[in-house]
């Protein structure tokens, strides 16, 4: 049965879920036990869970990862929330150098079966050190899978993906999408980590996005096909590994690419989605440059206004398809 | 009193840890071992003391300085031997070297290139335990510059709070890299700072493997009860930090004094003598070391490469 339900509790019931199913499964934070998150996203579980499986930690979030990694390779399947994806800088050695190695360095023979979750994006006056999407970054990491799911139906079916993959997973929540609605099922599913969405077929040009901005693209392509502008448009949905073939097939399709991402520019995984349709047979299809409209390189600035147009904006993205054209 | 079996695995340790260790160093001096290395040579009563008093339940998380951990907790120097070599019958196939031997079955959970990288890993161990209830705990191994990292404070603090099972074990050696200790921290002992944890503190004269193995032993149960120690054994590297270590940042003769007056292996054959071995068991164990280490290097050398298509493997699961 499908009803409505918000980014936040589709996320709640996708660990609600594989706990009840799975005695490994827990979950670790700060603040996610009795107080609920410090965004809500798991009130509740406390009271159904108990303390020995939802565990407030201090704020240490090195040992928050490093005790995920710990009881990974050990054969749990732990989930730590780390509560701005900012904080992910601190939690970086224990991501970057054990969880995303371990495999490898000890020539196979171990599994790394955790999921960080980290609050990610701006649009909430938080500033600079809060608003961050430093997804690009973990992408560069053999051994990680990145995931940024754009809507409640796909964040249940992701987490639960992610929960079940034997490898570490950075699940980065749209923190400005949390109370944003959609249709969910009640029951398990699972969408394959790996795999593009497409959100809205097309077939003038494509707009390659993911997160938060998925929906603003989205907005954007109703507007414009009202002009008998068709545009198609691509929700990553995981930056690593990237659906290559859903992006070379969409581009030979449409001929036209827009690359829209939250994240600053450069470095951004704008660069390597370019590279990926410029090095295809679908460079042959191309009919125009490819634009892309991401954040400005800049740290995320307090004032409303500025915040706004530090990442990408409607007026923005439409601009940038009608250069295509 | 410590059984004669119990002995004689304890002196077999120490002696192939040193044995292992000084063939790793020849093999370096005749450039037939790539990258770098660190060497346990003069340690050997810690690891041996600690892996000896531990439970096939439990586990330990290693250091950059590994090779002794490893031997002491059983795995076979076969394979770490071929690892060394680069060869694919190494323990990680070649991929790791000497930094990130592992053996999980067997309880170790990785050597570590980062310097405190295991302390949050030994607390996420310590974690599985408590929560399937295993009657194991993880013996985390530090040295005195580790404990100087920022993950020291975040996992102490974690499993005493949640009462885990984790031993930490600060192998204080006196030395990061060139940096003296007592320049490194304001305290003498490093199990001072236990106290900040509330949790039990304790030194030990890390090169005594009787006295180690017989604390540890105390310590492993108090720990299931009562959570999480920090034990610090005083030992001394007579080997430099790596191999490129020119060692201008101690004397000759402070070595030496280390090496006539404190030797591990020599204080643990005396301690046999007093208790009754002779001298024909002793030279037994000594002469099926040698031969251990010669069926290694031999094991190694016979074991292929890896092929140059395994790059690309294992990367994910």
């Amino acid at each position: 049965m499908k009803r409505e339900l918000t980014y936040s509790k589709a996320i709640r019931e996708a660990m609600s879920q594989k706990m009840r199913e799975d005695e490994k499964v827990f979950l670790m934070g700060e603040d996610v036990g009795l107080y609920g998150g410090s965004f809500g996203v798991s009130v509740g579980m406390f009271d159904e869970f108990g303390a020995e499986r939802i565990k407030d930690t201090p704020i240490s979030e090195a040992a928050i990862a490093g005790a995920a990694v710990g009881a990974a390779v050990t054969g749990m399947r732990p989930i730590a929330e780390i509560m701005f994806s900012d904080f992910l800088t601190i939690a970086a050695d224990q991501i970057v150098n054990q969880a995303a190695k371990m495999r490898y360095m000890f020539g196979g023979k171990a599994k790394v079966p955790m999921v960080v979750r980290a609050a990610a994006g701006s649009g909430s006056g938080a500033a600079a050190q809060h608003s961050q999407s430093i997804e690009a970054w973990f992408c560069h990491i053999p051994g990680l899978k990145v995931v940024v799911p754009s809507t409640p139906y796909d964040a249940k079916g992701l987490l639960i993906s992610a929960i079940e993959d034997d490898n570490p997973v950075l699940f980065f929540e749209q923190r400005k999408l949390y109370q944003s609605k959609g249709m969910v099922p009640e029951e398990m599913y699972r969408i394959p980590i790996g795999r593009a969405d497409i959100k809205r077929p097309g077939k003038t040009v494509t707009i390659i996005t993911y997160g938060r901005m998925v929906q603003m693209c989205m907005d954007v392509a109703e507007r414009l096909a009202k002009e008998g502008i068709d545009t198609e448009i691509i929700d990553l949905r995981t930056l690593s590994p990237l659906d290559k073939d859903t992006i070379i097939q969409s581009v030979k399709k449409t001929g036209r690419v827009v690359i829209v991402h939250e994240a600053n520019l450069t470095g951004g995984i704008g660069g390597e989605v370019s590279a990926i349709i410029c090095g295809s047979e679908a460079f042959y299809y191309l009919d125009a440059p490819i634009k892309r409209v991401c954040g400005a390189d800049v740290p995320i600035p307090y004032n409303r206004e500025l915040e706004k147009n530090a990442v990408p904006t409607a007026a923005g993205i439409e601009a940038a398809v009608r250069d295509t054209i | 009193m410590i059984a004669k079996e119990k002995l004689i695995e304890m002196y077999s340790k120490m002696l192939h840890i040193r044995a292992f260790d000084e063939k790793i160093a020849f093999f370096f001096s005749m450039g037939m071992v790539h990258g770098t290395t660190h060497l346990y040579i003069g340690e050997e009563a810690t690891a041996t003391g600690v892996c000896c008093a531990l439970k096939q339940q439990d586990y330990i998380t290693s250091t950059h300085r590994g090779h002794g951990h490893a031997i002491a907790i059983g795995m076979d120097v076969n394979k770490m031997m071929a690892e060394m070599l680069g060869k694919i019958d190494g323990y990680c196939k070649g991929k790791g070297g000497s930094m990130h031997i592992a053996d999980i079955e067997k309880g170790n959970l990785g050597a570590n290139g980062v310097v405190g990288g295991g302390f949050c890993i030994a607390v996420g161990a310590a974690l599985t335990q408590q929560m399937n209830d295993t009657g194991g705990i993880t013996v985390c191994f530090f040295g005195d510059g580790a404990a100087n990292e920022g993950n020291f404070h975040e996992a102490v603090n974690l499993a005493s709070i949640w009462h885990l099972p984790v031993l930490f074990l600060c192998e204080n050696n006196q030395y990061a890299l060139s940096t003296p200790q007592k320049y490194a921290m304001n305290i003498k002992n490093i199990s001072d700072r236990a106290a900040a944890y509330g949790i039990k503190g304790m030194e030990l004269d890390g090169n005594d493997a009787v006295a180690v193995y017989e604390a540890v032993k105390k310590a492993r149960e108090d720990v299931l009860i009562n959570g999480p120690m920090l034990i610090s054994c005083n030992t001394y590297r007579y080997m430099g930090h790596s191999r490129s270590d020119a060692q201008t940042y101690r004397t000759r003769e402070e070595v030496n004094e280390w090496k006539r007056n404190r030797d591990p292996i020599s204080r643990m054959e005396k301690y046999l003598f007093e208790t009754g071995f002779t001298n024909e068991e002793l030279e037994k164990i000594k002469s099926e070391t040698e031969q251990d280490i010669e069926n290694a290097v031999a094991f190694a050398k016979a074991s292929e490469f890896p092929g140059l298509e395994t790059v690309n493997t294992d990367v994910y699961a």
